[in-house]
Parts: structure tokens; C-alpha cells; sequence
């Protein structure tokens, strides 16, 4: 069983959750994932509203469904509603969070894209997106980790840590599709092997 | 695949909201993980709504503005064809259909949770997505090597930014606004003409 905590989320809490979702799309440059590790220490380790399985359970489901990586916002929405006790929570939970990463970006982005195209070679403009290179990739880094250790036991976890750095291995210089790997740690999971 | 030798001349143009909703749900299915290759694909080579050269252009501005790139770009083109009307039609072809997918996925899930070889899959599936994202670092720092600030540099930044996230647990804010923004400064400097 999953120890997931029982909510009692009041109208305040669901406003400081747009809130902070509001300001964590602002932050996202390089997509949302390199938002994660603030989401995972502001959701799991300072309001305890979701437990470090449903946290990485999110992210899993979304990674092994078609479509942008972002939605596992909306599994994070969903499951903060669902600890709170109804599946009409869940969905608005779901709103909450997908409304709050998305409308912030997606207007700044709208308004930017004329702008960006004029503008293109002004060294401000290089700067920024150059820049902000080893940044956006550490935080890459910084997500794969926190997803890791919330296996943290050595002497037990040793194979799952395994499996995390051939996975990244073999994307990183081979050319298999990344789907036949989500099955083959599906099915090495299911067997007890990790 | 042939080389695309097209010119903006015999460019397409998205028809209707219906098109552009239908695309981008086209897209997007076809996306595990690897959603940029499938988006050059359909958007240059199937739909010929843009040049390879206006998706590298359109892609670097989704990409310097916050938010995820993929979708930055559906609504980018969208909003290039029919305003803002096109780019939420865009938008919602991008994430609704998969929505859906994801939460039958998280419904299916959380009926078996408790069941240990599901646990188990969960576990296992959960490594293989970290390892996807070391991965996906490790393929975009091969861009690092051409960057302004030089390799060393840019270890240097991405060791403190990892450290500050990792270890010292530092809230996001204050490393993209501190540490992002001392390595843009040092970057400016660099790129001095």
C-alpha cells in the first residue's frame, strides 16, 4: 500500500498551490521537468500534501504515455485532489495545477514570439538563452537524482540505481526507442528483479 | 527520408482550427519522450507548414521562453495562422487527447497500486524514466561544447547548480536568478562583439 496522506485541503491551500504553480511557470525555461525538484520540495518535503511515491509514480505514468512531459502536472493535481478524498477534487486539483504552469508561460511566450524573431541576433537575447545552457542541463541532472533517491537504501535499491544509469547509457549513446526501455523496467520490476 | 529541398514558396498553410487541433493531437500521440523528432517531422516534412529553417528558429524561441518547448511551439505556429484563436486550438490538440490517456493510465494504476508486482513494475518503470532524464542531460551538454562560456565554466556552473539543488535543497528561484543570472552576465561579456 501506498502511505499516501489524508488531506483536509482548505480553499486557501488550493490558492497558495495556483499560486505557486502561477510562479513555477515563470521559472520554467528549459520545460517544467526542470521545475520537478522545486515541486518535489514544495508538495512532498514542506507541505506533505503528496508522498515521494506519488511524486515519482507522476512522473513514471507520464513519461510512459504519448504526449508533452508536462502532464505529469496535471497527475501531480490529480493526486493532491485524490488525497484530499473525492475524484471531483482530483479533477480540480488537476485544473489548478495545469491552469497555473501553463497560462503564465504560454502568455509570456505568445506576446515574446513576434518580438524574439525581430530580435533574434541581439547579444541580450544570446546571452540569455546561451547562458542559461549549464544551468537548464544541471537542473536536468538534479530531477534524474531526486527521482533516485527516493530509493535510498543501498544495500537493498543497488539494482533500480542500476537500471536508472543503463537506461541512461543506452539512450544517451545508442539508438533504441525509449518505449522498449519503459517496458523492459515495467517487466524487470514485476519479476522482483529491481 | 528524402532531403527536404522545399522553399517558403511551396509552403502549406494550417486550413482551419479543426486542422491545427488535429495535428497537434497527431503529434502528440506519436510523442514518447522524443517529441521534437516526431514535431520536425510532421510539421516539415508531412504538413510543409514550415521550412527545417523556421522550425530551428521557431524552436530556439520556444525554448529561451519559460514553459515546456513543445508546447511553446504548438502555439507558436498556431498563433502564426489565426491569432490567438489558432494557438489555443493548438494547444488543446497538444495536451487533450493525452490527458485523457494519462488519466486512464493513472486510474488503471491506482486500482493495482497495492498489488506488489504492480509496485514493483512502478519501481522498475520509475528507474528507467530517471535514467531517461540523466539521459536527455547528457545528450543536450554535447551543446555545451560550443558554448561562449568554455567547457570548464560551464561544469563549474552546472556542479553549483546541482549541488545547490540537490544538497542544499536551495528553492529554484534563487538558482535561476542567481546563478542564471551570473552565468548570462559572464556570457554577455563573452559574446562581446
Amino acid at each position: 500500500m501506498i502511505a499516501s496522506p489524508i488531506l483536509a485541503m482548505h480553499p486557501t491551500d488550493w490558492l497558495s498551490l495556483f499560486l505557486h504553480y502561477l510562479y513555477l511557470s515563470v521559472l520554467s525555461v528549459g520545460g517544467a521537468i526542470t521545475t520537478a525538484p522545486e515541486m518535489h520540495r514544495y508538495l512532498v518535503v514542506q507541505q506533505h500534501w503528496l508522498s515521494d511515491a506519488q511524486f515519482s509514480s507522476s512522473i513514471a505514468i507520464a513519461q510512459a504515455a504519448p504526449g508533452p512531459n508536462i502532464l505529469f502536472v496535471a497527475l501531480l493535481g490529480w493526486n493532491i485532489g485524490l488525497n484530499s478524498g473525492s475524484v471531483a477534487a482530483a479533477l480540480f486539483g488537476l485544473c489548478i495545477t495545469m491552469t497555473g504552469i501553463l497560462i503564465p508561460s504560454s502568455t509570456m511566450c505568445y506576446l515574446a514570439a513576434r518580438w524574439g524573431h525581430q530580435n533574434s541576433h541581439l547579444r541580450a537575447v544570446r546571452a540569455f538563452k546561451q547562458g542559461m545552457g549549464p544551468i537548464v542541463i544541471s537542473l536536468l541532472g538534479a530531477t534524474g537524482w531526486i527521482l533516485v533517491s527516493a530509493h535510498g537504501n543501498a544495500a537493498r535499491d543497488w539494482p533500480l540505481w542500476l537500471l536508472t544509469a543503463a537506461t541512461a547509457l543506452i539512450i544517451w549513446r545508442g539508438k533504441v526507442h525509449l518505449l522498449w526501455l519503459l517496458a523492459a523496467g515495467a517487466i524487470l520490476g514485476w519479476f522482483g528483479v529491481v | 527520408m528524402q532531403p527536404s529541398s522545399q522553399t517558403p514558396s511551396d509552403r502549406q498553410q494550417p486550413r482551419s482550427l479543426a486542422d491545427l487541433f488535429i495535428a497537434f493531437s497527431v503529434l502528440a500521440l506519436q510523442g514518447f519522450g522524443g517529441v521534437a523528432v516526431v514535431a520536425q517531422h510532421e510539421l516539415v516534412e508531412r504538413k510543409r507548414w514550415m521550412t527545417n529553417g523556421e522550425f530551428v528558429e521557431e524552436w530556439a524561441v520556444a525554448q529561451i521562453m519559460p514553459g515546456p518547448n513543445i508546447v511553446n511551439m504548438s502555439l507558436m505556429i498556431g498563433a502564426r495562422s489565426f491569432g490567438v484563436p489558432g494557438a489555443l486550438a493548438a494547444l488543446a490538440g497538444m495536451l487533450s487527447i493525452p490527458l485523457v490517456l494519462v488519466l486512464l493510465l493513472a486510474l488503471f494504476y491506482s486500482r493495482y497500486a497495492s498489488h506488489p508486482d504492480v509496485t514493483g513494475a512502478m519501481r522498475g518503470m520509475g528507474a528507467v524514466a530517471a535514467g531517461l532524464i540523466f539521459a536527455m542531460g547528457l545528450k543536450l551538454s554535447s551543446a555545451m561544447k560550443t558554448n561562449p562560456l568554455g567547457i570548464p565554466l560551464c561544469i563549474a556552473l552546472g556542479t553549483a547548480c546541482f549541488i545547490g539543488t540537490v544538497l542544499l535543497r536551495w528553492p529554484l528561484v534563487y538558482v535561476l536568478l542567481g546563478l542564471g543570472a551570473v552565468s548570462c552576465l559572464l556570457t554577455y561579456r563573452r559574446l562581446k562583439p
